[in-house]
C-alpha cells in the first residue's frame, strides 16, 4: 500500500516520508548506520569553513550515493547569506536542492519568515528546488509557494527542544490550504509526535537533534520511521473524528435481558 | 605572500594557484568549495586561477546540519 504512497517534490518521487538531519551525531558511523535503518531519502547537511589546522572528514562519505542531498544555508542571518551559501553547495555539484534556514535570533533559533521568502525567491529563480524552513504562518506560507517553494517546511517547536508540535493548530491551517508538501520541522523528539504530524496529513517529516543524541542513534531512527509509517496510514486511512460523549464499541442490548 | 584564508592571515611562499592552496589545507579537496575574493571558483578552475597578494580565499566543504 505504502508502495503507491508516494511524495513528489520538485517532480521527483520519494516512498520515505522521513528526513534526517545530520548535524550533533557523535560519529560518523552512528550517522551512517541511522540513515540505514531509517531508510531516508534526503538528509540534510550543512556547509562551513573547513579547519585550516585539523583534518575533518568528508560526511558526503558517510551518505549513500542514492540519498538526496539537501543543503540547509544554517548560519545565514538574511537573505543574502542564504544566497551566498546555497550557489556555493550548488558549485560543489553536490545537486541543487536547498532548504533555506535564514535565523538571527540566537536565544529561540526562529526562523526570519521575511528575509526567508526573499532567498526562496531568488533560489527558485535559479533553478533551485527550494524547501523553507519557516514559522507556521498562512501568508508567509502562500507568498512562499508564489515564490516557487517545492515545499514548506514549519516548525513543531524550537529547534533542538525535543517539545513536539507545539504549533499544531496552525500547522493544520497550512495542511489544509497550501497545496505544496507540509514537512513539519524542528522540535520533534519522539517518534509518537512525528505520527501525530503525519495522522494530521503532513506530508512529511523531518528529525535530527533527539535522533543524534539519543543513546542508540540507529534504533530511534527506525522507529521514526516506523511512526511516520504508521501515522501516514493513519491519514490515509480517514480517521474520525473525536467525539465529547462515549460510543460504545459493543452491543448494548440483547445479551442477557432483552 | 600574504593572504586571507578562511578569516585567518597567513604568510605563504610557493603558491601561485588556488590548487596550491586547496592541496595545502585540503586533505580532501573532494567536495570542497572555494571562493577568492567573495568569487566562486569551481574545481577544475583551480589550477588555472592565480592567487596574489591580499587575496580573501574561503575554503568550505560539507558537515552535518539539520
Amino acid at each position: 500500500m505504502l508502495k503507491e504512497d508516494i511524495l513528489t517534490i520538485a517532480g521527483k518521487p520519494f516512498t520515505s516520508r522521513f528526513l534526517l538531519g545530520t548535524g550533533k551525531f557523535k560519529n560518523k558511523k552512528d550517522l551512517a548506520d541511522a540513515i540505514e535503518a531509517c531508510g531516508a531519502q534526503i538528509v540534510t547537511v550543512a556547509l562551513r569553513r573547513i579547519d585550516l589546522e585539523r583534518h575533518e572528514d568528508n560526511i558526503a562519505e558517510y551518505i549513500p550515493r542514492h540519498v538526496t542531498l539537501l543543503t540547509n544555508t544554517s548560519g545565514a542571518r538574511n537573505a543574502q547569506e542564504a544566497v551566498r551559501i546555497a550557489r556555493l553547495a550548488k558549485a560543489s555539484g553536490c545537486g541543487h536542492w536547498v532548504k533555506i534556514e535564514v535565523i538571527n535570533d540566537s536565544k529561540y533559533l526562529l526562523p526570519d519568515n521575511v528575509e526567508t521568502v526573499k532567498a526562496t525567491e531568488i533560489l527558485a529563480a535559479e533553478g533551485f528546488v527550494v524547501l523553507p524552513y519557516m514559522y507556521p504562518d498562512l501568508y508567509t506560507a502562500r507568498a512562499l509557494v508564489k515564490a516557487g517553494a517545492a515545499t514548506v517546511m514549519p516548525l513543531g517547536s524550537l529547534i533542538g527542544s525535543n517539545q513536539g508540535l507545539k504549533t499544531r493548530e496552525f500547522i493544520k491551517i497550512l495542511i489544509d490550504e497550501i497545496d505544496v508538501p507540509i514537512i513539519v520541522d524542528a522540535g520533534l523528539g519522539a517518534p509518537s509526535q512525528a505520527a501525530e504530524a503525519m495522522e494530521m496529513g503532513a506530508g512529511a517529516v523531518l528529525a535530527n537533534t533527539a535522533i543524534a543524541t539519543a543513546g542508540q542513534p540507529a534504533l530511534l531512527a527506525k522507529a521514526f520511521a516506523q511512526a511516520v509509517e504508521a501515522g501516514r496510514l493513519a491519514y490515509l486511512s480517514q480517521l474520525p473524528q473525536q467525539k465529547n460523549t462515549a460510543s460504545a464499541s459493543s452491543p448494548l442490548t440483547g445479551f442477557l435481558y432483552e | 605572500m600574504k593572504i586571507t584564508i578562511n578569516g585567518t592571515p597567513k604568510e605563504l611562499a610557493h603558491v601561485s594557484y588556488l590548487s596550491d592552496i586547496v592541496a595545502q589545507f585540503c586533505q580532501q579537496p573532494k567536495n570542497i568549495i572555494t571562493e577568492v575574493n567573495g568569487q566562486i571558483i569551481t574545481s577544475p578552475h583551480w589550477s588555472h586561477t592565480s592567487i596574489k597578494e591580499g587575496d580573501t580565499i574561503e575554503l568550505v566543504a560539507f558537515v552535518g546540519g539539520g
